[in-house]
């Protein structure tokens, strides 16, 4: 599936703005992003499994608020992060 | 685990090389270089631009690679927190593949996040590529492979004790609760102490499997019990390198010293100038004289606008291990110099006379050849400075 990366993390995907991954849920998608790029998830997900304060994930127009969300592969997963700090 | 148990040779001599600031800031981090006469800088940077930088620390111990390991703890308001290592004294970095993160909780139990890292420390010299860090919220953790992956020091982490030492939320610094000072007894790898704002000083002599609070003598005014057994604001713990056995403590309410085995801090901060006080962040120690010190006072008055006090900015140095205090202020604005100089801001070099640098929340850094005497400004309009570390570079 398609997933938009916002530009705080695309030192990560090699500036791309635009990668693919795999998964049946947005956790096993989320695994498989880290695993092409390695690093990503820990800068959205925490070590308690919960998404980051300022991060929201959509699966194409709603909005996830679990990482067991179910995904199909014809879905898009599009990455948002609030600015926030000054 | 290689572990060279020979005690470290650490040369005590002078140093007479270049020197190199890591400046850690809100928005990124910097390097500035000297020449040998500490005369001339230039600067390379910025570092991880628009990066929240905590700490950047150089790894100078003997056996170190050249001096040119790095770390450096950053994070963003958006993004979780990480560290970068450079074996390359910056020209490279690269990401951490564990950084310090707590387990994952059972159900039931407390969920903790690392919020940032706050500081790093290499560890015992004969231990290459051991680490460790502490935490926002109140964390230990240690690498043994020059920062790529870090473990909790679950001897202190999951202590029984853990709520009570740390204290709640409302505890907590600005930006929340800090573990900071860890210090590595030079003699011995299983001898630490740790402190904690707010939490006070720990110590271990197990390499972390148990602890002990260190905090007799040390004055808790915000708390009901004064001299709390622990709870304490410690702001910055340096133990002399020299010296092992004397630490030294800016804390929330005074300047301390101890000279162990004796566990109870005498405060020599009561010798300031009572107009000035003794409150403030830093710290620093003469690297050969474990009598000698500076301190950077800010204003613990009314609401604490932890600033200098009156707007005119000063160091103040003892050479008595804290009897008596010389005011420092030569170069300094002399009005309207509103500088904070936060705890890890602050740092000596090891020349014959000393360097003492300092940077500021107004994104000044500042620095003196002549351990005090007069200060001149190096560099200015940098974003916030976290901290400033002092080392020397081979070329």
């Amino acid at each position: 599936m398609r997933v938009f990366i916002p530009t705080p993390l695309r030192s990560y995907t090699g500036d791309r703005g635009e990668v693919e991954a795999t998964g049946a849920t947005v956790a096993e998608a989320l695994r498989d992003l880290d695993a092409r790029f390695p690093g990503i998830r820990f800068r959205m997900i925490d070590e308690q499994d919960a998404i980051r304060r300022h991060i929201r994930i959509w699966v194409n127009k709603d909005e996830a608020r679990t990482l067991e969300a179910s995904l199909v592969e014809s879905d898009e997963l599009i990455i948002f992060q609030a600015l926030s700090g000054g | 685990m290689n572990v060279d148990r020979t005690p470290p040779s650490r040369s005590l001599g002078p140093a007479t090389g270049c020197v190199a600031l890591l400046v850690a800031t809100r928005k990124g981090a910097f390097i500035f270089r000297s020449d040998k006469a500490r005369r001339a800088w230039r600067v390379a940077g910025p570092m991880f631009f628009g990066h929240i930088v905590h700490h950047m620390v150089l790894d100078t111990r003997p056996n170190a690679r050249g001096r040119r390991t790095l770390l450096a703890a950053t994070s963003t308001g958006h993004l979780g927190p990480t560290i970068f290592r450079s074996t390359d004294l910056g020209r490279s970095w690269n990401e951490a593949t564990r950084p310090p993160a707590f387990p994952k909780a059972a159900t039931g139990q407390t969920a903790r996040t690392v919020g940032h890292t706050f500081w790093l420390t290499p560890g015992y010299a004969g231990e290459p590529g051991v680490w460790y860090a502490g935490t926002s919220p109140q964390g230990l953790f240690r690498t043994e492979d020059d920062g790529e992956s870090w473990s909790p020091v679950t001897g202190f982490n999951d202590h029984p004790m853990i709520e009570r030492w740390t204290g709640g939320e409302k505890d907590g610094t600005p930006d929340g609760p800090k573990l900071h000072s860890i210090n590595v007894d030079p003699r011995d790898p299983r001898h630490l102490y740790i402190a904690m704002s707010s939490g006070g000083v720990f110590e271990s002599r197990d390499r972390g499997g148990s602890w002990r609070p260190l905090n007799a003598g040390v004055l808790a005014d915000f708390m009901p019990d004064k001299y709390p057994e622990y709870g304490q604001d410690a702001h910055c713990v340096r133990l002399h390198p020299a010296a092992p056995d004397v630490l030294y403590q800016q804390n929330h309410c005074g300047i301390y010293r101890i000279e162990r085995p004796g566990v109870e801090w005498q405060r020599i901060g009561d010798n300031m100038p009572k107009r000035i006080g003794d409150i403030g962040f830093p710290l620093v120690l003469h690297p050969r004289d474990p009598a000698t010190l500076w301190v950077f006072p800010m204003d613990g008055g009314t609401v604490w606008p932890r600033t200098s006090p009156g707007g005119k900015p000063a160091a103040y140095m003892s050479r008595d291990a804290g009897r008596r205090w010389k005011r420092q202020d030569a170069g300094l604005p002399k009005s309207q110099g509103w500088f904070t100089v936060k705890r890890q801001a602050m740092s000596a070099d090891a020349h014959e006379p000393v360097g003492v640098y300092f940077g500021t929340t107004g994104g000044e850094l500042w620095a003196t050849r002549n351990e005090g005497e007069k200060w001149t400004c190096v560099a200015r309009h940098l974003p916030e400075i976290y901290a400033v570390e002092a080392a020397e570079v081979l070329r």
